[in-house]
């Protein structure tokens, strides 16, 4: 019988090997450049967010020294933390980017869309997000979903095809072999398209902090008016909080993902650093979206279907 | 920022190599509660994970949680309680981060094994002790060695069931690593476990003193990972032309993609293929920043002193070592899709970054797995078949063999009409040299399956 071969090799003592982030940010700039190489229009998902943040670097360093290949699109919940709106302002002048903004509040206003009795915009998303998508004729719409984020993620390909619906059908994925990706998709259709799959929230913050990107300010600890619901810390608003016996109070915190206020909650904090933020992911006991997003919390299968109605 | 010093610390300690693996099991081997006690000995499951599961077990009448809820993310694999579809999970120690491909094991999804496989270094088949190396054993060691997984794993799992005992152990590691090695498999590693009782998977155990051996999760953060890539020869498939036409970068035109294999350095003398055409290696812009040598598999973009005529698809090779190009491609296949391939089929063909037509001239035999017998000219490939096919292409495709790599010698067969992903190609002979002597006899006396 052949056994193990004990080899503690270190990563240092190969002149060949590349560290984990390396890896994968080799991975994910191919699948930018398959994406640029062959399909018409594709669009970056951009939120302002950290998972998109570092998507677009990458996409920066995909086609240096040209400039990103694709537009941007915000799907805009109406309730964005202003530090995120500023920021996705700021970057997107900075590269001379065009942005496409998906407002749902525009179509609660033209009343094709209304307002859930819980206040929660997230899952409203959809419909503005495949309005854009279908408008601008977009066929390759990247999104900064990681499959560690969510078992229904995990089950996710790279390229993921969406019907003239938007739709996801779980069972019917193309198998995704090797490295060679699928884009192919009839008129109507469009795929979705994940390059940081493979990537933890601690990859993520490892990554940030190597490549000195900045971020919003809510992403490090400040101090904040929040108020408690459902077992999380929300930050006031036209939104809809606090209510009656909600009571506001002020507290140091952040934020671990960024999305419509309504649903993401703040985190107590002391981390003002990136190396701070970083210690206390990888001693944290919670993931990123048990601790912080309610809509997942609505079922065992929320991210499922909301994923079949065409959510990212 | 103030504490770059500080930053830097905290990236290093993060800078851990990366190990891409599968697990193949059948239904009740114990696969979930391997995966179970991986991740969750490792921290990877939270604790609000756990709640969930909880959760969900209570709400099912289960009492203890069922750590098969962690792992089966649709709603159809939780209400079957079986994994229909690959998904990938993510674990670090230390020592290694690990992306775990989880794959099914019934036999009709074949296909998504050979999807888990395709990108691992590493395959752990697990095995019942109580039942020994079984068809769908044999089944998974075929997928391993047919994808070229460069290392094995023997879980023989469930050694709380059978006393411990060293000699069933032994006798199951023999059958397993001598039917493997006939197989080309390079390197086994069998491992006495019980998933449940925690034994040899994470911490040695107690129960087995006669095994000296690492744990499973010891031989996944030293199984060597990177393979010398100075052994290999360059190939580079452009996947995109960079050029900015700005005032600052007038003239800037870069070859960008992701080295399939080998190593490039400034100065390499290069030939283009299809076309043939020579030029040498001006720059190597590695993301950003120049530098005088790449190997893979790092996305790079590369500039040449001649201003050549070269676009997507075309493959840059060392001059030295560049590969010939043919338009008949013999390669061993995995059908994917549900509709089955036939002799006539005209399909798309994606090699690297290349996509052409082909059409389908032959289909000398189909495996069946589970013992290796051939059967010659089946007429068509249907859902989850192995078998051998020949293709004609419409242009020249300079494809490896898979056993000199996995990167340039697979390709995809794509159905032109709706884009379906058809059958996933291996170029060359299926299994390595050690197959010929050892597999065991064709049913019969024909002659259609040449490994």
């Amino acid at each position: 019988m052949t056994t193990a071969t004990v080899a503690t090799e270190a990563n240092g003592d190969n002149p060949y090997a590349l560290s984990h982030l390396d890896a994968l940010e080799s991975e994910a700039v191919h699948i930018f450049r398959e994406v640029a190489g062959e399909f018409e229009r594709p669009v970056i998902l951009f939120s302002g967010g950290k998972d998109s943040i570092v998507m677009l670097h990458l996409a920066l360093k995909a086609f240096a020294p040209a400039p990103v290949p694709f537009s941007l699109l915000h799907v805009d919940t109406g309730h964005n933390f202003p530090e995120v709106l500023d920021y996705r302002d700021r970057t997107v002048e900075r590269h001379a980017l065009r942005l496409h903004v998906a407002s749902v509040q525009d179509f609660i206003d033209r009343g094709e869309l209304r307002e859930r009795p819980d206040g929660t915009r997230n899952p409203l998303q959809t419909v503005p997000l495949l309005d854009a998508i279908e408008k601008n004729r977009f066929d390759a719409v990247f999104g900064g979903g990681r499959r560690d984020e969510e078992k229904a993620r995990a089950k996710e390909r790279v390229f993921s095809l969406r019907d003239e619906f938007g739709g996801w059908d779980p069972r019917r994925q193309r198998p995704e072999l090797w490295q060679l990706y699928n884009g192919r998709h009839s008129p109507g259709e469009h795929v979705r398209v994940f390059p940081l799959s493979n990537w933890t929230e601690l990859d993520v913050w490892q990554y940030i902090a190597r490549e000195k990107i900045e971020l919003p300010a809510i992403y490090y600890a400040h101090e904040r008016e929040v108020f408690a619901r459902s077992g999380m810390w929300l930050a006031p608003g036209e939104w809809g909080g606090p209510k009656d016996g909600e009571t506001l109070e002020t507290r140091l915190v952040r934020y671990r993902t960024v999305g419509d206020m309504s649903c993401t909650g703040a985190v107590d904090s002391d981390a003002d650093t990136i190396e701070a933020v970083i210690a206390e992911i990888a001693a944290s006991r919670l993931t990123e979206r048990g601790a912080t997003r309610a809509d997942d919390k609505m079922s065992e299968a929320a991210m499922e279907d909301r994923k079949r109605e065409g959510y990212f | 920022m103030s504490t770059t010093h500080a930053v830097e610390g905290v990236v290093d300690a993060g800078a851990t190599s990366l190990l891409r693996f599968a697990t193949a099991g059948s239904v009740d081997d114990g696969k979930s509660t391997l995966v179970g006690r991986l991740l969750h000995d490792s921290k990877s499951v939270l604790a609000d994970q756990l709640e969930a599961v909880e959760r969900a077990s209570l709400g099912r009448g289960q009492e203890a949680p069922d750590l098969a809820l962690l792992t089966d993310g649709l709603r159809a694999e939780r209400e079957q309680g079986i994994t229909i579809d690959v998904a990938y999970r993510y674990f670090a120690t230390p020592r290694r981060r690990f992306i775990l491909a989880d794959t099914p094991g019934h036999v009709q999804y074949t296909r998504n094994m050979v999807t888990g496989a395709s990108t691992a270094e590493l395959a752990v088949v697990l095995v019942d002790a109580r039942n020994g190396v079984v068809e769908q054993t044999r089944r998974h060691a075929a997928v391993a060695a047919l994808l070229r997984v460069p290392h094995v794993v023997l879980a023989v799992n469930k050694m709380d069931l059978v006393g411990y005992e060293e000699s069933v152990f032994a006798a199951i590691a023999e059958e397993f690593t001598s039917y493997a090695a006939s197989l080309g498999v390079q390197e086994i590693t069998a491992i006495p476990i019980s998933a449940l009782a925690g034994d040899n998977v994470v911490t040695a155990s107690a129960n087995m003193d006669w095994y000296g051996g690492p744990t499973v999760l010891e031989h996944l953060e030293t199984v060597p990972v990177v393979a010398n890539p100075s052994d290999d020869p360059g190939r580079f498939p452009v996947q995109y032309v960079i050029r900015p036409q700005t005032a600052e970068h007038p003239d800037y035109r870069g070859y960008a993609g992701q080295i399939a294999s080998g190593v490039l350095r400034v100065g390499d003398p290069v030939t283009v293929l299809p076309s043939g055409r020579t030029s040498t290696i001006e720059a190597i812009d590695a993301l950003g920043q120049a530098v005088d040598v790449a190997w893979a598999p790092q996305s790079v973009t590369l500039r040449l002193t001649d201003d050549l005529d070269i676009s997507r698809g075309d493959l840059i090779a060392p001059t030295a070592s560049a590969p010939s190009a043919s338009q008949d491609i013999e390669a061993t296949v995995c059908h994917v899709a549900d509709r089955p391939l036939t002799v006539g089929h005209r399909v798309l063909l994606k090699h690297t970054t290349r996509t052409v037509k082909a059409i389908v001239k032959d289909i000398p035999s189909r495996l069946t797995l589970d013992d290796l017998s051939q059967h010659p000219a089946p007429g068509e490939l249907a859902a989850n078949d192995i078998g051998r096919i020949v293709v004609r292409t419409a242009e020249p495709l300079a494809l490896d063999a898979y056993a000199d790599s996995r990167r340039t010698g697979s390709f995809l067969l794509i159905d032109p009409a709706d884009g379906t992903t058809l059958t996933a190609g291996m170029a060359g002979t299926a299994f390595a040299e050690a197959a010929a002597d050892a597999a065991p006899a064709p049913e019969a006396d024909d002659d259609g399956w040449d490994f």
